[in-house]
């Protein structure tokens, strides 16, 4: 299993974890490589790391950072994935950074990239599930379902699945929401991964792990293609591991 | 070529027999088509994207256009399989940015679906996809959207079609494919 270190959590890092040296050479070596841009690019700030297999398994025991592809400067996919980004402002509301995935959707090799991150990653983990999260997570959830054979599970507002379904509530900035799932879509023991396009606060994620797992399921992994880690959404998962693509601060 | 239902198919009626009808939902009197059955099952599922990906993968498409939000679940991989863009319809104010919208009728009052300006452009040639057609209003409104924007709908495809609704009237004499008809 590989482990990104963000350089921002560096200090903290070498806190909980075994000295890991050969990373931080690898992290000063390659002087910063996350950008924030100013808020009218229409570009997504990159944080680019290094990862190493053999300093990975200590510092991942320790921590529960979020895993990211793996990203070599080099590899070609995640740059052109996270550049196809849009970033609109003030969406909803004042103050939001949207992270628009749509833009990704009319570049075809970066959609194809996209999925087959995904795809990659999981066709030989035995998942039975992919459990994808209205509305965008049905854009990306399906594709990758149908490439590695298993079977795709929306997971839905109220009162838009038909029939008998399980309802999980979870908090909002005001108030409070629901997720649904059919009765009878997933049976125990199987196992799923759960997509959504994007993983802000973790409300959402956190109730469909609860649903998925009310019903015996288990969660192999949450996927999305973007993370906004300052909203330290991860934190929400419990004891499930995450992996993003794109980390966006 | 007129739309038409792959009647020799074999895959088609192992797809028909996992949709689920649900009584009276969402009201009295609706034989609601469920195709999250279809979903549960991979071979009918990739059955169904083949069926579609099969007819359209010469036909030059750069653009489809899927209705939320079960649109959402067939249109994208078909666009990932012919080459094509993906571009997403939405109810009113899910899209972030620029939109154009197109108002279309309820059985009481009216709705709008948006799409984001610059996502189609003129010349594109495009698909709209849903998962059935009723009244076909709402695939009339996402028509009337991609061709104000100057793309051409070569074709609506749905995975099920309710003909006594003759939705297929309503699609600006664009043709209709569908799998499975429920009358």
């Amino acid at each position: 299993m590989q482990t990104i270190i963000s350089p921002l959590l560096v200090s903290h890092r070498l806190s909980l974890a075994p000295p890991v040296p050969r990373l931080l050479n690898n992290y000063h070596h390659r002087a910063p490589t996350s950008i924030r841009l100013s808020s009218h690019r229409s570009t997504n700030s990159l944080r680019l790391f290094s990862s190493t297999v053999a300093a990975a398994a200590a510092a991942a025991a320790a921590s529960r950072d979020s895993e990211m592809a793996t990203e070599d400067v080099q590899d070609p996919r995640i740059a052109k994935i996270a550049s196809s980004i849009r970033v609109i402002p003030d969406f909803p509301k004042p103050g939001i950074m949207f992270q628009d995935i749509t833009t990704l959707l009319l570049d075809t090799e970066a959609f194809k990239d996209t999925i087959a991150l995904f795809v990659e990653r999981y066709k030989d983990k035995d998942i039975s599930v992919v459990a994808g999260v209205e509305a965008r997570g049905f854009i990306f959830g399906p594709p990758i379902a149908l490439a590695i054979g298993a079977k795709f599970v929306p997971m839905r507002k109220p009162k838009k699945l038909p029939g008998k379904v399980i309802s999980e509530e979870y908090s909002l900035e005001y108030g409070t929401d629901k997720i649904e799932m059919h009765v009878g879509a997933v049976e125990p023991g199987e196992r799923a991964i759960i997509i959504d396009d994007l993983i802000a606060t973790g409300g959402t994620l956190a109730a469909a792990i609860r649903l998925l797992e009310r019903v015996g399921v288990k969660i192999v992994e949450c996927a999305c293609v973007i993370e906004l880690p300052e909203l330290k959404g991860k934190d929400k998962l419990g004891e499930t591991p995450l992996f993003v693509l794109v980390s966006s601060a | 070529m007129s739309g038409n239902k792959e009647e020799e198919d074999p895959r088609i009626n192992g797809i028909k027999t996992k949709i689920r009808v649900v009584p009276d939902f969402p009201k009295k009197g609706i034989m609601f088509q469920d195709i999250t059955t279809v979903l549960l099952d991979p071979k009918a599922f990739k059955d169904t994207i083949d069926l579609f990906v099969e007819r359209y993968r010469d036909k030059n498409i750069s653009v489809v256009a899927g209705i939320e939000a079960r649109g959402f679940i067939f249109g994208p991989p078909i666009a990932l399989a012919i080459g094509a863009k993906f571009v997403p319809l939405r109810k009113p104010k899910k899209l972030p940015g620029e939109t154009i919208f197109e108002e279309y009728e309820l059985e009481y009052g009216n709705d709008r679906l948006e799409m984001h300006i610059g996502a189609v452009e003129a010349g594109d040639r495009a698909l709209v996809v849903d998962d059935l057609i009723a009244t076909g209003g709402t695939l009339c409104a996402a028509i009337n959207l991609l061709e104000r924007v100057g793309a051409e709908v070569v074709e609506c495809a749905c995975v099920i079609e309710l003909p006594d609704l003759k939705g297929r009237q309503r699609l600006k004499g664009k043709p209709l494919c569908m799998l499975v008809e429920y009358r």
